[in-house]
């Protein structure tokens, strides 16, 4: 058994938050009203580790909105005329400094996130290869680094849950730093990356061994069969490009979709965004805010061509990435870590394992009749 | 050449506009391609500057902090140059002269070219890598960020994200009969290729131009087509849509004139850039003409923001029009999906 298992007595955990608190920013799940949220962790609250949170994590690598950098522009310094000793106009100096300063915003620094779902941790290593890929993106790669990410094993699963389907697992040892698991006495932490090490030093904690390793096994024995069987996807990355001429699937899909862009707002994977420049007099931002692929306006060319108009064309982008672009860019990863939230919060029931298994069925039918 | 007795008048509205550099000087060869070379001397200190190494496995190695690609390089409008009554074509220099001197890029690379406050878009940088004064974009008016910048006047600061996206293979165009079809705003990348060819120009058997704009007063580079017209180094081939007053050359949309043109397949490359309406019919025009899909080179117009594969607007498929094009040849554009 893994010898630098840690313990946490339930009764530490709050004190073992505070604590970290004091070198580091420390978030966790927090009930707001009718939702969970990730907010600073307060310690005259309780945190919220038993209900899945509404929102995703990803808005803690991946802003809402953020600066990618301040720009002002500089007065040119007042120079006043002055005369040659012959009485001529002497010419003026260029000002030195450059017209436009550009500052690049602060980033915050080291943060520890507990208690966030697999799956979502399962989102944030769908982001890794899109933003350190061919170009590197230093605002998330710095984010990224500094953050702590600690996944707590889910001992139940929603009706909206399928994380199995696409390679999660309810205890995600793949994804997180550390994983922790909820025991009838405490939490067993296992760390899982050496970020770990940076929040497991404190002597709140005490090792674990053999009986809570084993007594966290059969809780995630349970969650994994509550989960039920993971229908087979193999192919899933073939099937739906095949279909991307068959406009009857497509609009049968989407008939009811009305383009709102909850499910891309909510999902932990979907990591599209825009860029626009907010000024006041002499001074501005350059903002990148999250965008959202089911927007008509999102593809719209200065042109006025538009070359995904209407929403069938949108939502078969959105699958098709998730499930078949994705895939062939990233070694085989499915961008969707079955967290459910898009079934869960759209407002229309479209269901993406339903359109997925749809479309499994309907590219073999088509298959086998064309032999 | 009387054939630009109308469009000559664009050419009396821009400022100063310099002569055309002769042919074959400053015809260095461009270095190997070297995307990031621009960026690693952003003008910023990058945003993360000093972050530590990452250590996960499952994370990138490189240190977030030494290249930030959203900085722009500062930049200084030195030549503005109206073209037609919507494309203004702006002439910049970066301001720090070593990165100017260091930059590379190649013929079909694009940039970012933004004005702080009014936000970014993408354009060619039309000019060749051969004739390295200025960077040159052609900016056709056409929303928000577009409309600022045909505000721009010499001397004003611009920001350039440059160089960005894939080229034209022009290795392996070498030693074939070149035709190049340009239509409206479209001329803009096949001019940074045309001239990158005449200042190689013993490395290309014959090369024809087609140029066509809807009239004479929508044809940008006027100025240029004197000399177009009368070298001895290319063929070069006007239209217009609609007969005009004056107008001595072509009368026709360019996939009839191509057509009647009849440029030989056997050994050729056809390069051709433009609406995506003329795009379609050109290909078709080509395809009669029996050039194969191998043959036929294009670039694709898409939405972009980040302009490096991050954003996720510019997808075909699972390809990025901002880095994997936006260069095509017709035979990878049919193995994409229909969603152009
Ligand atoms: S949440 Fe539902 S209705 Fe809204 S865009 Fe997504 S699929 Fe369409
Ligand atoms: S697509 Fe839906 S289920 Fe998959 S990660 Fe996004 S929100 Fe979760
Ligand atoms: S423009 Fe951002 S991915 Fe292509």
């Amino acid at each position: 058994m893994n010898a630098a298992l840690k313990f946490l007595p339930h009764e530490h955990l709050k004190a073992w938050l505070e604590e970290l608190a004091g070198t580091m920013r420390v978030l966790a799940p927090q009930k707001e009203g009718a939702a969970v949220v990730y907010r600073a962790f307060d310690p005259s609250r309780e945190p919220e580790l038993i209900r899945k949170p509404t929102e995703s994590a990803k808005h803690i690598l991946f802003p809402r909105s953020e600066a990618l950098f301040a720009f002002h522009k500089k007065k040119a310094p007042f120079a006043p005329d002055s005369l040659n000793p012959d009485g001529s106009q002497a010419e003026k100096e260029e000002p030195a400094t450059p017209a436009m300063e550009l500052t690049p915003p602060e980033q915050p620094g080291p943060t520890v996130v507990f208690g966030m779902t697999g799956c979502d941790a399962g989102g944030v290593t769908t982001f890794d290869p899109v933003y350190g890929g061919r170009y590197q993106d230093p605002y998330y790669l710095q984010r990224r680094e500094a953050t702590v990410l600690i996944a707590r094993a889910c001992n139940e699963a929603l009706s909206t849950c399928f994380c199995t389907w696409v390679g999660g697992d309810p205890a995600n040892r793949r994804d997180a730093d550390i994983l922790a698991t909820r025991l009838e006495n405490g939490w067993l932490l296992e760390p899982l990356t050496e970020r770990a090490e940076r929040v497991l030093g404190s002597t709140l904690l005490g090792d674990a061994g053999e009986a809570e390793a084993r007594e966290a096994e059969a809780l995630h024995a349970k969650a994994r069969a509550a989960i039920g069987e993971a229908p087979d996807l193999t192919g899933i990355e073939d099937a739906l490009p095949a279909l991307f001429d068959d406009k009857d699937f497509w609009w049968s899909e989407s008939a009811a979709c009305l383009a709102c862009g909850a499910c891309t707002y909510l999902c932990p994977t979907c990591h599209c965004f825009t860029i626009t420049d907010e000024k006041a007099g002499l001074s501005g931002v350059r903002l990148r805010a999250w965008d959202t692929c089911m927007a008509a306006l999102y593809t719209l060319e200065a042109s006025g061509h538009n070359p995904r108009g209407q929403k069938a064309a949108r939502l078969r982008n959105r699958v098709g990435h998730k499930f078949a672009y994705f895939l062939k860019n990233h070694q085989g990863r499915i961008s969707c870590c079955g967290c459910g939230r898009c079934i869960k919060s759209c407002p229309s029931s479209v269901d993406i394992r339903r359109i997925v298994l749809n479309a499994l069925k309907r590219a073999k039918g088509k298959e086998a009749a064309n032999g | 050449m009387a054939n630009v007795s109308k469009s000559s008048r664009t050419a009396g509205q821009k400022s100063a506009p310099k002569a055309v550099p002769a042919r074959g000087k400053n015809g260095f060869k461009p270095e190997e391609k070297k995307p990031d070379a621009a960026q690693t001397a952003a003008p910023v200190a990058a945003a993360a500057a000093g972050a530590p190494q990452a250590s996960h496995s499952g994370m990138p190695t490189r240190n977030p902090g030494a290249v930030n690609p959203y900085l722009p390089h500062m930049a200084t409008v030195q030549e503005v140059i109206k073209e037609t009554h919507n494309i203004m074509t702006f002439r910049v220099v970066l301001n720090d002269q070593e990165v100017m001197k260091n930059f590379h890029f190649e013929p079909g690379q694009v940039g970012q070219l933004s004005l702080f406050g009014a936000g970014e878009a993408t354009f060619v940088i039309n000019s060749s890598p051969t004739r390295r004064e200025y960077l040159q974009f052609s900016v056709m008016r056409a929303g928000e960020v577009t409309a600022a910048l045909h505000g721009l006047r010499p001397g004003d600061t611009v920001g350039v994200r440059a160089p960005l996206g894939n080229h034209f293979p022009y290795q392996a165009m070498k030693g074939k009969d070149i035709v190049l079809i340009g239509g409206g705003i479209g001329m803009a990348p096949i001019r940074t290729l045309l001239y990158y060819m005449l200042d190689n120009r013993a490395d290309y058997g014959k090369i024809t131009l087609l140029y066509g704009a809807r009239s004479p007063q929508d044809m940008a580079y006027s100025y240029e087509l004197p000399e177009w017209l009368s070298s001895k180094d290319m063929e070069c081939v006007l239209t217009i849509d609609r007969e005009a007053e004056g107008w001595e050359h072509k009368v026709g949309l360019i996939p009839n004139v191509l057509l009647e043109m009849a440029p030989q397949p056997d050994n050729a490359v056809a390069v051709t850039c433009g609406p995506p309406i003329m795009i379609k019919f050109t290909l078709e025009a080509l395809a009669k003409l029996r050039f194969a899909p191998e043959q036929i080179i294009t670039t694709l117009e898409r939405r972009m923001k980040c302009g490096i594969g991050i954003c996720g607007r510019c997808n075909i498929g699972e390809k990025y029009v901002c880095v994997d094009g936006p260069v095509f040849t017709y035979a990878e554009l049919q193995g994409l999906p229909n969603e152009l």
